[in-house]
């Protein structure tokens, strides 16, 4: 084989799995939607329960993805959970914003969603949003479901 | 009676342990000296070439294919199984996954090890057999740095780029049987894959596996073919160890990876 259609063929092989790799990566990873282009700032905020919520789970306000988790971890002072936001540097939100945990579908992932107040000043890197709304906990809500049939089965009988 | 045999076969324990710790100790080296005497290697980039023409280029084949019926098989099974839970639409996420993580790089290697690897030690232990490396020295070219470094930079390079072709074969062909054929809903099955999918700690780490992968396996190959009896039997029986010995390489170092990697995931 010649030298020149040798290396035609390798340079083309090159290609290919550079290709290969591009393709993962915008395709089927998260280049293109995991905010790593850009400014972010951290948020902090203490949940009473995080449920299954992992790690890089997606901060969502109006269900567009504004930020992702990046780490959880225990407060040892408030003895619950403390969850560091990674907010996109390009949405703001104000200082009274609620973040909830809430799961997309029946059996999808956890998510944090995040629904704006109406202070004036806007949330800057390093705070902390004061208003949370744990994961829910489907042992706890059977159980409130429980106890409340049995309260209407008591007042049918009287 | 008893005696002399239990003796004689403690003996051969003790022979052949010591024989895989000499053998271990002397592949080190082989690959400290390969490593070191490198530079030739790209300073002649022909060569390098040329053995990546013969080690990857030549593999595209064998890869794609079995990429693209791996996925595809994956895009069946995963629809069956996903569907009694209601959620085909994560078929996406299953292909994806499993084949970035896991199967891209171990299978892509082990038909590497197989294709490339058992040319590599054949063509090398002949080399040997027909006193050519011996030649080489007696010209006084180096046949560490003039046979064996090309192949194994060759091997290293072309791994990565092998199992993310794989990888990308077979997610095609997961598209192909779930949405083409089965017909899964086109959007969730991307979108789901891109939101389960990360690049750093997966992508990354696939890539991570299939060098480490690439640099075992050529390792493996190119000493078994250095250190090949020379003759006939010799070659061939250093072939078929080279394929063992790769296929379980990549196994356990796959179990390795895996837990270092995947542990909090």
């Amino acid at each position: 084989m010649e030298r020149s259609t040798l290396d035609l063929w390798v340079g083309l092989f090159v290609c290919a799995g550079i290709g290969a790799l591009l393709v993962l990566a915008m395709k089927v990873g998260n280049m293109t939607t995991g905010g790593i282009g850009g400014e972010s700032y951290t948020v902090y905020a203490n949940f009473d329960n995080i449920g299954g919520l992992k790690p890089r789970a997606a901060v969502k306000s109006a269900g567009v993805v504004v930020g992702r988790v990046t780490s959880l971890g225990f407060d040892n002072e408030r003895f619950n959970a403390r969850v560091v936001l990674s907010i996109d540097g390009a949405f703001k939100f104000p200082k009274d914003t609620t973040a909830s945990i809430l799961t997309s579908g029946l059996l999808g992932e956890q998510y944090i969603g995040l629904e704006a107040g109406g202070d004036p000043a806007n949330l800057a890197d390093g705070d902390s949003i004061k208003l949370t709304q744990s994961a829910v906990v489907l042992e706890k809500l059977i159980s409130q479901f429980l106890y409340s049939k049995a309260a209407e089965g008591d007042t049918v009988k009287k | 009676m008893f005696n002399r045999s239990a003796t004689l076969s403690v003996r051969n324990i003790g022979h052949h342990a010591v024989d895989i710790v000499w053998r271990l100790g002397y592949a080190s080296r082989f690959f400290a000296l390969t490593v070191a005497s490198s530079g030739a290697t790209f300073r002649r980039l022909q060569l390098l070439i040329r053995e990546l023409y013969f080690t990857g280029v030549l593999s595209l084949i064998i890869i794609l294919v079995s990429g693209l019926f791996v996925g595809m098989v994956l895009g069946l099974q995963g629809y069956h199984t996903l569907q009694t839970y209601g959620s085909e639409s994560a078929l996406g996420v299953l292909v994806a996954l499993s084949l970035v993580r896991e199967l891209g790089p171990v299978v892509a290697a082990l038909l590497f090890a197989s294709r490339a690897g058992s040319a590599m030690t054949a063509e090398i232990g002949l080399m040997k057999a027909t006193e050519q490396l011996a030649a080489m020295e007696m010209m006084a070219v180096d046949p560490i740095a003039r046979v064996v470094a090309p192949r194994f930079w060759a091997g290293v390079i072309s791994m990565p780029l092998l199992a993310a072709l794989f990888s990308a074969m077979g997610i095609f062909g997961g598209y192909l049987v779930g949405v083409v054929l089965i017909g899964v809903d086109e959007g969730s099955f991307w979108s789901q894959m891109q939101a389960a999918v990360d690049f750093r700690n997966d992508i990354m780490n696939g890539v991570i596996k299939s060098f480490v992968f690439g640099v075992a396996v050529t390792w493996i190959s190119l000493f078994e073919g250095y250190d090949a009896t020379p003759t006939a039997e010799g070659v061939s029986g250093a072939t078929t160890r080279t394929v063992v010995t790769s296929s379980l390489a990549i196994l356990g170092l796959d179990f390795l990876l895996t837990s270092f990697m995947f542990r909090g995931l």
